[in-house]
């Protein structure tokens, strides 16, 4: 199937998210469409898909204009999507899932389960998707159910495959086996847009990449661009993807774990005898899928959850079970993994936020008395230190891009006196920009000597920061390994298996 | 927006703006916006326009004449000039019973005679609005903290109490008396408040139904307190206090003889909003309440401990109750008996209103405030001079909450310009 979009528009009030937009995607081809977060590339799928309209423009399917009011008639058109946010029911099986809204029924409305898991098998079988029919979808791994929502646009008979940032919850492997089944795909015929800004991916697997920036398509390029002009086109300047860092001399423990237990809300012992320590003056990297305990140790470590069992310990002092309050005074710069819901309180100014864990900290305030005068010269200070955008330092939080949001926070932590500055998914959501300078300040700070801690789904992110990498699955440290390991063997322990075994 | 037709463009989003512009004069879709306050004053608009319907609806000679007039046609004019006078007339009263009578003020101002009475409405309105604010403010903190205090009422009860156990049964020079009896109202707030608060903070007991509860233990403890011997006006078996001492109260302003209810207590509630401004604005706690109340869990990566200023908050807030309840009876009535703050007198209640209304700032609530307890003497006013039921005010009084409440229905009606921000009452729901 051929689908053009020619000069497609979408405004929201004064705000143009796409600038005519053309693109075309030819039968079996990998379309990659790539760009920073807020490019525009998530409305442009929304449109083609029926869940926006676009102010002007048109869709041609094989030639002849569509037009669709919702997304059932994108489906009925031959379009399916497989969202970023699964949709999928997690306690139904597989098969219910990929039948909902379309099931096969007996007398008196029953779902025909035997026809349903035969429908199941037949797709899997045509495509080489292997997905047991039965499995409850929640007891099944990412990639699996990642593998459910792609069945479940085929079994629409799509011929257009829309996969929004599809490998942004994957480990490497399942990453290698989501290309394999793109490639597989696209070989049957079909067509596939694939929206990412992950360079690596897009040169892997796309057969043509669109750039967007800004709503506008920039440029149209085959996947033998390096990555550096790739970034380049999407970020508007040239960028420096590889982070320079020279050797440092390693200080003393800065920030030392042992055996530390904490239970996640469910009372699960999701963090499971973690033993790690942190120098002074290097990086130390915690790789690992989502979900594998990192967000409950990092609470953990700021006080936010309680430690089971194990020891805490910032520099020689024990802040195990300690209050948030004792820790940030301990001196532990804390960025947390979700900046909006932990970071930053989005409708006070930038001013209040830059102060909002220190607020009673002398010159901000005097007896109880806010000095807003020091309020807002600390935040006139770090908005230039740190060359956060925005209207003014009265402006709310929320009005700041993702980037400035976390550059806030950042700017908050480093600027008072710190032992080990720890941050969770220091970069999650950010343009490549800001990606670029928020690693150059952590690299900074350990050129100055900080012990400096960071977790990270992200893989590039951990290899290009990490002195040492440490990787964790199921709760444990499955490994410590090199930055120069392959990224093979850091996917291996981030799948679970121990060092002994495959290093 | 480019007129260029094309097969595909979906109609829905792009031509809204345009027809609506056709509907409503440029100028208002330029000027007007979603502003808070053109929302609250537009909402009050529409309480009036409703009422006035209501007025109508309840007027029997106005009944009758459109009721004559549709019967034999004709004579619509005087139908309508009948249903004006009946509405102006009544929102007359209402309006020179609670604020200024043009022609008692023209007439004390040529003769500098009848100040009292020309006085009279304004005086009622601030004596009303005085424990509103008080208690308005208490609310108005404790729900920018994200904490539904819904025991005002009780808290402001209690408070009474104490104040009256203070200024009717200890003897002190004035200059002592009255502030040790307000201060014992805050206390007795605080107390009162600081129930729900321990709960809360170490049971994690959901506020709102033990504020809410609370205020029905308060009222048996009023009654109790009020036939014991230690509280209740000697030789009498009725629930009522003694008298305070006249080194407790807090006087008319401009005397007993001008007949002026309006008492000192305004510099008391003038004060509560001068300490509120400083208060959210520029106090580190106050600072971490309003951390707490828009992002609890940044608060508490940020250092904040939630069971301290849950406690501090119903001390706050309890304790500015409690003072409330103590200005009302110290400015008023010099005692307090079994329907003190019971019903529709119930200034905790009504407070909760306010302070939505007022959207929490101290400023805000002071408007609302003065506008409530205009409503409520106006509303008074006009039912003596007109026969229309003071309920009419309380119809007025809900419309405008109603409306305020709703601003996605003020600016469909008035098609005001979406802001890009719009206006929420109160950015939290119940959960806490």
């Amino acid at each position: 199937m051929r689908v053009e979009l020619q000069g497609i528009t979408k405004r929201f009030g004064s705000f143009t998210a796409n600038d005519h937009i053309d693109l075309v995607v030819e039968p079996g081809q990998i379309h990659c469409l790539l760009g920073e977060n807020g490019a525009g590339k998530s409305t442009l799928m929304n449109v083609l898909f029926g869940l926006l309209h676009a102010e002007e423009g048109q869709i041609l399917i094989n030639g002849e204009p569509v037009h669709f009011d919702n997304s059932g008639e994108a489906v009925r058109h031959g379009i399916g999507m497989v969202h970023q946010h699964f949709m999928l029911v997690p306690v139904f099986t597989a098969a219910e899932n990929v039948v909902l809204g379309f099931e096969p029924t007996k007398s008196f409305n029953r779902l025909d389960h035997k026809t349903a898991n035969a429908k199941i098998v037949e797709l899997s079988k045509k495509f080489g998707l292997e997905v047991d029919p039965d499995a409850v979808v929640e007891t099944l791994p990412v990639g699996l159910q990642q593998r459910v929502e792609i069945l479940k646009a085929l079994s629409h008979d799509a011929e257009l495959l829309i996969l929004d940032e599809p490998t942004a919850v994957l480990t490497p492997q399942e990453i290698d086996a989501l290309m394999e089944i793109m490639r597989s795909l696209a070989r049957d015929g079909k067509s596939i847009l694939f929206i990412t800004h992950k360079l690596k991916e897009v040169r892997a697997v796309a057969d043509v990449i669109t750039v967007i920036r800004q709503g506008q398509v920039i440029d149209s390029v085959p996947p033998t661009e390096t990555e550096n002009q790739l970034a380049a086109l999407m970020v508007g300047r040239e960028v420096n993807l590889t982070v320079v860092k020279e050797s440092t001399q390693l200080g003393d423990v800065v920030l030392e774990l042992k055996d530390v237990v904490v239970r996640d809300d469910r009372g699960l012992a999701v963090v499971n005898g973690v033993c790690l320590d942190v120098h002074a003056g290097e990086i130390v990297a915690l790789a690992g899928v989502q979900g594998n305990g990192q967000t409950e140790l990092a609470e953990a470590i700021a006080g936010l959850r309680h430690v089971e069992s194990g020891t805490i310990t910032l520099r020689g002092q024990d802040i195990t079970n300690h209050t948030p309050r004792e820790i940030l005074d301990a001196g532990l710069g804390h960025v947390p993994e979700d900046r909006q819901r932990d970071g930053l309180v989005l409708s006070m100014s930038l001013a209040d936020n830059l102060v909002l864990n220190t607020p009673r900290r002398a010159p901000f305030a005097r007896r109880g008395t806010r000095n807003l005068n020091a309020v807002d010269a600390n935040a006139t200070a770090l908005v230039e230190r740190f060359d956060i955008r925005t209207t003014g330092i009265d402006a709310t939080a929320a009005s700041l891009s993702g980037g400035n949001q976390q550059k806030v926070i950042v700017a908050r932590e480093l600027a008072r006196p710190l032992t080990c500055f720890m941050a969770s998914q220091p970069t999650r959501g950010l343009d490549v920009g800001s990606i670029e300078y928020v690693h150059r300040q952590i690299v900074n700070q350990r050129n100055e000597g900080l012990g400096i801690f960071i977790i990270s789904s992200e893989l590039d992110e951990v290899v290009a920061l990490g002195d040492r990498i440490a990787v964790m699955y199921a709760g444990k440290v499955t490994g410590i390994v090199d930055p120069s390991t392959s990224r093979e063997d850091i996917g291996l322990l981030m799948a679970g298996s121990t060092m002994g075994e495959h290093v | 927006m480019s007129e260029r037709p094309s097969p595909s463009n979906a109609p829905a989003l792009g031509d809204a703006p345009e027809a609506r512009a056709r509907l409503v004069p440029r100028w208002w879709a330029r000027y007007s916006s979603t502003s808070p306050i053109t929302l609250t004053v537009l909402a009050l608009v529409l309480g009036v326009v409703i009422g006035a319907f209501i007025i109508m609806l309840t007027s029997a000679p106005v009944l009758n004449s459109w009721r004559h007039s549709f019967h034999h046609f004709g004579s619509f004019a005087g139908t309508l000039k009948l249903t004006f006078d009946t509405v102006a007339a009544a929102y007359r009263a209402m309006v020179t019973g609670s604020i200024l009578d043009p022609t008692l003020f023209f007439h004390s101002l040529s003769t500098g005679n009848g100040w009292d009475q020309t006085l009279t409405p304004i005086s009622e309105t601030l004596t009303y609005a005085t424990p509103l604010v008080i208690a308005s403010i208490g609310v108005g903190i404790a729900f920018q903290t994200g904490i539904f205090n819904i025991g005002a009422n009780g808290q402001a009860i209690l408070g009474a109490i104490a104040g009256t156990a203070v200024a009717s049964m200890i003897h002190l020079p004035m200059f002592l008396h009255l502030p040790f009896t307000l201060v014992a109202g805050i206390i007795g707030g605080a107390v009162c408040g600081m129930v729900p608060g321990v709960l809360k903070a170490y049971t994690g007991a959901h506020e709102v139904i033990v504020t809410l509860m609370f205020n029905y233990v308060v009222n048996a403890i009023l009654i109790y307190a009020l036939t014991s011997t230690a509280l209740q006006l000697p030789g009498q078996s009725n629930d009522i206090s003694r008298n305070f001492d006249s080194t407790a109260t807090l006087n008319p302003l401009f005397g007993t003889k001008s007949g002026l209810r309006v008492s000192y207590g305004i510099f008391v509630a003038a004060a509560v909003v001068v300490f509120a401004v400083w208060f959210l604005k520029r106090s580190s706690l106050g600072f971490d309440f309003r951390i707490t109340g828009a992002n609890p869990n940044a608060a508490r990566a940020s250092g904040i401990n939630p069971k301290t200023i849950v406690l501090a908050v119903f001390l706050v807030s309890g304790g500015l109750s409690g003072l409330a309840g103590i200005v009302q009876a110290a400015s008023t009535t010099h005692y307090i008996d079994g329907g003190f703050l019971v019903g529709s007198a119930g200034i905790g209640f009504t407070a909760i209103t306010i302070a939505l209304l007022g959207r929490l700032q101290p400023i805000g609530i002071v408007w609302g405030s003065l506008l409530f307890a205009a409503l409520g003497v106006g509303g008074r006013a006009m039912q003596a001079a007109t026969g229309i039921p003071l309920d009419l005010a309380t119809i007025i009084q809900s419309v405008v909450v109603l409306f305020v409440a709703s601003p996605v229905l003020i600016t469909e009606i008035f098609r005001l310009r979406s802001g890009a921000e719009s206006f929420q009452l109160a950015n939290k729901g119940w959960g806490s």
